[in-house]
C-alpha cells in the first residue's frame, strides 16, 4: 500500500486526514480511489493535481507505475514562467 | 493629410519614400523601406531598441521625423556587417552569447558602433553609460559589456 | 548516467545568432503581408466600469475602416478559464481595469485606425474598485466577480480571495515554543512587470472557413492554438500558428492578449490583420506579477537551528480568478530543512490587469521576506549567515517544507562555494553592507515533441515545438549533435509551426532544455537503430550485432564480423538504396526535472544623501545539474539576478487613489540599465540531476528569486535599518534612514 500524503489546504476535503494507505499500481488507479475515498476532493483531481512520488514531481501523468513502498504527494497543478 | 515625398540614402543607397508629416523615422525604415532591424520597444525614446544614426550621430528612430531625414545618412543595423564581414561588435557579441532573444541586439550593435568610432578605447564604466540609454532585459548586460571591450581591444589590434 | 561529454560543456555560437545580430531575425512585428489591415485597441480609462452602450457606428462610417468589434462579437465560452482569458482580451459587460480592451478596430493604416478609435462612444458607469491586496481581501471590499470565492473560506475574507492554500507539517507552536528567539515581521512588495523589449504582436489571417493562419510572438503557440481556436469556435487543425522570433517573454508570454481580438477582426473583415501592443498597452494591459503582503514569523536556537517557521502569503493577481499563491508557498521554506513549518497562501482578485507568470512566480516575494527574516535571526543573535543556512539546509533525503522528500540536491553546494569565494571574505568599505539569500525552484517536464531527419549528405534536420527564448535552438543541437556523435553544424534544429510537428507545452518552468532535451535524445536513438539495422544489412549481420560508437555503426565484438565502422555520413549516403530516408522522432511528457538551487551574494552601497543605493559587487552561485552551454546558463543567471535587482529597487506598478496605472512608460517603470549595474559573476553548480540521461536541471528560473533579500539583507547592513518593503527606492531609504 503506498503512503499517500495529502497537502495541507486540500485536508479540508478530506475530513482532515492528511496520511493514508492506498492500494494502487498506477496514479491513474490512486488518484480514482482517492476520489472515492473523499468525494469532496474529486472536483480539485478533475481539475488537476501533481504528484510527487518518492520526492519527484509528476504532472497528471496517469500510468506512472506506484510501488507499494511509495510515499505519494499530491499537490495542486504547478505551472512555471 | 497629404504625403511627403524624401529623398535621402539609407545604408548607403539612395532612397525615396512618401510619409506622413508625423510619421516617426522608425515606422518609415520599417513600414515603407522593409528595413525591420530597427525595433520598436517603446515609442518613446527610452528603450534605444530603435537606435540608428542619422549622419554619424546616434539617434532613437521612434523620436525622429521621417520627413526631416532628407537628403541624409542613415545607417541602421542592416547596414553594419554582411554576413562574411561581420563588424567586430556584431562578432563578439555572438562569440560572447551576449544576446539572449536578441530584440535588443540592433540598437546595441548600432551604439556600440557609433561609440567605438569616437572613443576607440572605452573603459568598463564609459561603454556602461553610453549604452545606458538600450535597455536589455534578458542578460544583465556582462556579455554584452565584455563583447563591446573586447570588440574594441581588436579594432585596436589588441589580443582581445 | 553519461560524464564524458564531446559537445556539452562547449560554447558554440548559436544557430539563429547571424540573423540577430544583422536585424534579419523576423520578430512579432517584423512581418508584414500584402493587403493587410492594421488594428487598434481601445481601452478603459477607468479602474472599475459597467459598459452601458458602445456606439461605434461613427468608426464604422470613417473611411478606410474595415471592421469594428466590442465584446458583443465574441460567443460564450464554455471552460471558464479560457472564458477569463477572452474577457481580459475583450471585456464583456464590465472594464475591470484601467487599460482593459473595450473596442477594437482595423483599418487601412495605423493613422486610420487611430482616428476611428476616437470615434468610438462608450458610455460608462463607474463602480468602486480596489487595487491594493489587503483591502482587497477585507470584508465589504468591491467583489470582482461573484460566486468564485475558494471553498471553505469564512467570512472573515471576502468574495475576491479566489484560492487558499497551505502546506507543512509537524506543530508550529510547538517549534516556536522551542526557540529562544522569534521573529515576527510583515511585508509588502510592489507588483512588476516582466518588461520583455519586445511588446506583443502579431499578425492574423482567419477566412470565414474557418481556416486561419497566426503568426505572433509567444511562448508557447501551440497553447496559442488551444486558446483561440476555443474562444473563436474553430478546430484546432484549421488554425496554424508559427512563432515567430520572440523578443523575451520570462512568463509574460505564456497567455494570449490580442490574438483572438486580431483573429476576430480578419474574419470580420475577411482580410490579414496586424496587431502590435504600444508599450503603454504592456503596462496597462498584459499581465504583471503579482504583489503581496506577507506575514513571516521564524524561530531560531542560540546556535542557530531553526525550530519552527510559518508564512502568511496574500498575493493579489488582479482582475479574474487566478492560482498562484500557491507556488509561493511552497517555495517559502524550500531551502530549509525543519521539523515545525506552515506556509498558507490566499489569492486575491482586485482592480488591476491579470497577472501572469513572472520567471518562478510566486517564488520572489515569499523567499524575500523569509530571507529576510533569517538575515534579522542571523544578525541579532550574532551568527554567520552562511553557516546558519548551512546548519538548516535542505539536502537529499529532506522532507520538504511542501510534501515530497527531496533526490540530490545542490544547496549545500552552492552554500559552500558562496562560502569559500572570495567575494565573501572581501573587506566592506563605508556606507555599504553584503547581504546574501538563498533561492528555490521546482521547474517542469511536460509535453513535447520532437522529429529527427537524417539527410543523404549526412546532416540532420531537427524540429522541435518550442519557441527559443534564450538560446535552446543551440543547445538542443548540442544535445542531438552529443547522442548522434556528430558535429554541431551539421545540425540545424527549428522551431516548427503546430502543423508541423506534433503538440509541446509553453516554453515556461525552465523546462525546455530539460524536456526537449529528453525528446531530442530519444528521437536520436531512433534514428541510431535504424542506422545500426542499415549497416546490419549491408553487412549481412543481425541488427542486434551492431552498435553506435562515436557517430558510426560498427559490429558489436569479433563474433559479430570484422567490419570497419561505418559513420552516420555513410549510411546516410546510401539510405535511398537501403530502404528509404531515415529518421527519428519521440513524443512525449518526460518528468523529473529536479528542483534547483542558487544562493547570491551582494554589496551595495547606500548614499546617505540621496538614498540611492547601488550594487557594487554580485556573485550567484547555483546548482544546474549540468550545464549544457555553460555560456547561455551564466546568461540565464545573470539576467535573472538583474530582473530581481530591478524588483528589489526600482521597479513597481504605482496606483492613484483613482485605481488608474501611474507609470506606464519605461521613463516611470524603471527597469535595471547598464550603468546601474557592475559585471554578475555567475559560479555554476554542477550537481546531477539524476530524472536525465545527462544530468541537467532547468536553469532558466531560480536566479530571479534570491536577489531581492540579498539586496535588502545588504541595505540592512549599510544603513543599520532594515526595510520591510520592495522597491527600496531612495525615498523610501530616506525616509527610513
Ligand atoms: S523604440 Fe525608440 S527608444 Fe524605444
Ligand atoms: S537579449 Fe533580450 S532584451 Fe537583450
Amino acid at each position: 500500500m503506498a503512503r499517500v500524503v495529502i497537502f495541507g489546504s486540500l485536508r479540508a476535503f478530506t475530513n482532515g486526514e492528511g496520511e493514508m494507505e492506498i492500494d494502487a499500481q498506477t496514479t491513474r488507479e490512486l488518484l480514482r480511489k482517492l476520489a472515492t475515498l473523499h468525494p469532496a476532493l474529486a472536483e480539485t483531481i478533475e481539475a488537476g493535481v501533481s504528484l510527487a512520488i518518492d520526492g519527484e514531481v509528476f504532472k497528471e501523468a496517469w500510468f506512472t507505475p506506484i510501488s507499494a513502498e511509495s510515499e505519494v504527494v499530491v499537490m495542486p497543478l504547478m505551472v512555471g514562467g | 493629410m497629404s504625403k511627403i515625398h524624401i529623398t535621402t540614402q539609407v545604408n548607403g543607397d539612395a532612397v525615396e519614400f512618401l510619409c506622413e508629416p508625423d510619421e516617426t523615422l522608425l515606422d518609415v525604415l520599417r513600414d515603407r523601406l522593409n528595413l525591420t532591424g530597427a525595433k520598436e520597444g517603446c515609442g518613446t525614446g527610452d528603450c534605444g531598441a530603435c537606435s540608428v544614426t542619422l549622419n554619424g550621430r546616434l539617434v532613437a528612430s521612434c523620436l525622429v521625423l521621417g520627413a526631416e531625414v532628407a537628403g541624409s545618412e542613415i545607417e541602421t543595423v542592416e547596414g553594419v556587417g554582411t554576413a562574411d564581414a561581420l563588424h567586430p561588435v556584431q562578432q563578439h557579441l555572438l562569440d560572447h552569447a551576449a544576446l539572449q532573444c536578441g530584440i535588443c541586439t540592433p540598437g546595441i550593435i548600432v551604439a556600440a558602433k557609433a561609440l567605438l568610432l569616437q572613443n576607440p578605447n572605452p573603459s568598463e564604466e564609459e561603454v556602461r553609460y553610453w549604452l545606458a540609454g538600450n535597455l536589455c532585459r534578458c542578460t544583465g548586460y556582462d556579455k554584452i559589456i565584455r563583447a563591446v571591450l573586447s570588440a574594441a581591444a581588436e579594432m585596436r589590434g589588441e589580443n582581445a | 548516467m553519461k560524464q564524458d561529454f564531446k559537445i556539452l560543456g562547449t560554447r558554440p555560437i548559436r544557430p539563429d545568432g547571424l540573423d540577430k545580430v544583422t536585424g534579419k531575425a523576423m520578430f512579432g512585428s517584423d512581418k508584414s503581408v500584402t493587403g493587410m489591415l492594421h488594428a487598434r485597441i481601445l481601452r478603459s480609462p477607468h479602474a472599475h466600469a459597467e459598459i452601458v452602450s458602445i456606439d461605434t457606428s461613427k468608426a464604422e462610417a470613417l473611411a478606410g475602416v474595415k471592421a469594428v468589434i466590442t465584446g458583443d462579437d465574441f460567443a460564450d465560452v464554455e471552460n471558464r478559464w479560457a472564458r477569463y482569458t477572452m474577457q481580459n482580451c475583450m471585456a464583456q459587460g464590465r472594464a475591470l481595469y484601467d487599460g482593459h480592451a473595450v473596442a477594437a478596430v482595423a483599418a487601412i493604416s495605423k493613422t486610420v485606425a487611430a482616428e476611428a478609435l476616437k470615434l468610438i462612444e462608450v458610455e460608462y458607469k463607474i463602480l468602486p474598485h480596489v487595487t491594493d491586496v489587503d483591502e482587497a481581501m477585507a470584508p465589504g471590499a468591491p467583489v470582482l466577480h461573484e460566486g468564485v470565492k475558494a471553498r471553505k473560506l469564512g467570512d472573515d475574507v471576502s468574495g475576491n480571495t479566489v484560492g487558499y492554500y497551505s502546506f507543512g507539517h509537524g506543530d508550529i507552536e510547538a517549534g516556536f515554543a522551542n526557540a529562544e528567539l522569534v521573529i515576527d515581521r510583515t511585508f509588502k512588495t510592489a507588483a512588476v512587470h516582466q518588461g520583455y523589449i519586445e511588446p506583443h504582436g502579431c499578425l492574423a489571417d482567419l477566412g470565414g472557413d474557418g481556416r486561419g493562419e497566426l503568426w505572433c510572438s509567444t511562448q508557447g503557440h501551440y497553447m496559442v492554438r488551444e486558446v483561440c481556436s476555443e474562444i473563436l469556435g474553430i478546430d484546432s487543425s484549421q488554425l496554424r500558428v508559427t512563432a515567430s522570433e520572440i523578443g523575451g517573454g520570462f512568463g509574460g508570454k505564456t497567455t494570449v492578449f490580442i490574438e483572438p481580438v486580431a483573429l476576430k477582426l480578419s474574419q470580420k473583415a475577411g482580410k490579414p490583420v496586424k496587431l502590435v501592443m504600444s508599450r503603454e498597452e504592456v503596462f496597462r494591459a498584459s499581465g504583471p506579477t503579482m504583489s503581496a503582503s506577507m506575514d513571516i514569523k521564524i524561530g531560531m536556537t542560540k546556535a542557530g537551528k531553526i525550530t519552527g517557521a510559518h508564512a502568511k502569503l496574500r498575493y493579489q493577481g488582479g482582475a479574474f480568478p487566478y492560482q498562484m499563491v500557491m507556488m509561493g508557498a511552497m517555495s517559502a521554506f524550500a531551502a530549509y530543512d525543519l521539523e515545525h513549518v506552515q506556509a498558507e497562501g490566499w489569492d486575491v482578485m482586485t482592480n488591476r490587469p491579470k497577472m501572469i507568470s513572472y520567471r518562478a512566480p510566486g517564488a520572489p516575494m515569499a523567499v524575500y521576506a523569509v530571507e529576510s527574516v533569517m538575515d534579522e535571526l542571523c544578525q541579532k543573535l550574532e551568527l554567520d549567515p552562511i553557516d546558519t543556512r548551512l546548519m538548516n539546509a535542505a539536502r537529499e533525503g529532506t522532507k520538504s517544507s511542501y510534501g515530497p522528500t527531496f533526490k540530490a540536491i545542490g544547496l549545500v553546494e552552492a552554500l559552500e562555494a558562496a562560502k569559500a569565494h572570495p567575494h565573501y571574505s572581501a573587506p566592506l568599505a563605508p556606507n555599504t553592507g553584503r547581504g546574501v539569500s538563498c533561492g528555490f525552484w521546482f521547474n517542469f517536464g511536460g509535453q513535447v515533441s520532437v522529429s529527427m531527419a537524417i539527410n543523404a549528405d549526412g546532416t540532420v534536420n531537427l524540429i522541435e515545438g518550442n519557441p527559443d527564448i534564450g538560446g535552446s535552438r543551440a543547445s538542443i543541437s548540442m544535445m542531438a549533435a552529443e547522442a548522434l556523435g556528430i558535429e554541431y553544424d551539421r545540425i540545424r534544429t527549428i522551431v516548427g509551426d503546430t502543423a508541423s510537428v506534433g503538440f509541446s507545452d509553453v516554453t515556461d518552468g525552465s523546462r525546455v532544455t530539460f524536456a526537449v532535451g529528453i525528446a531530442t535524445i530519444n528521437a536520436a536513438n531512433a534514428a541510431i537503430k535504424e542506422m545500426c539495422k542499415r549497416a546490419a544489412k549491408i553487412w549481412e549481420i543481425d541488427a542486434e550485432a551492431v552498435e553506435w560508437v562515436d557517430g558510426a555503426a560498427q559490429p558489436s565484438g569479433h563474433n559479430a564480423g570484422n567490419f570497419p565502422p561505418m559513420s552516420l555520413a555513410e549510411i546516410a549516403a546510401t539510405s535511398g538504396k537501403t530502404g528509404g530516408p531515415i529518421a527519428g522522432h519521440h513524443e512525449g511528457a518526460p518528468d523529473k526535472a529536479g528542483v534547483s538551487f542558487g544562493v547570491h551574494m551582494v554589496d551595495v552601497e547606500v548614499d546617505p544623501e540621496t538614498g540611492f543605493t547601488s550594487i557594487k559587487r554580485y556573485t550567484a552561485f547555483q546548482d544546474v545539474g549540468k550545464a549544457i552551454h555553460p555560456a547561455y546558463v551564466e546568461g540565464q543567471i545573470q539576467g535573472g539576478a538583474v530582473q530581481g535587482i530591478g524588483w528589489a529597487l526600482n521597479e513597481e506598478y504605482i496606483y492613484g487613489e483613482d485605481g488608474l496605472l501611474q507609470n506606464p512608460g519605461f521613463l516611470d517603470y524603471r527597469i535595471p540599465v547598464a550603468s546601474d549595474l557592475p559585471m554578475i559573476d555567475a559560479v555554476i553548480i554542477e550537481v546531477p540531476n539524476p530524472g536525465h540521461p545527462y544530468g541537467v536541471r532547468g536553469c532558466g528560473e531560480t536566479a530571479i528569486v534570491p536577489p531581492l533579500a540579498a539586496v535588502s539583507n545588504g541595505v540592512a547592513q549599510a544603513i543599520g535599518v532594515r526595510m520591510f518593503e520592495l522597491p527600496m527606492s531612495p525615498p523610501k531609504i530616506l525616509k527610513a534612514l
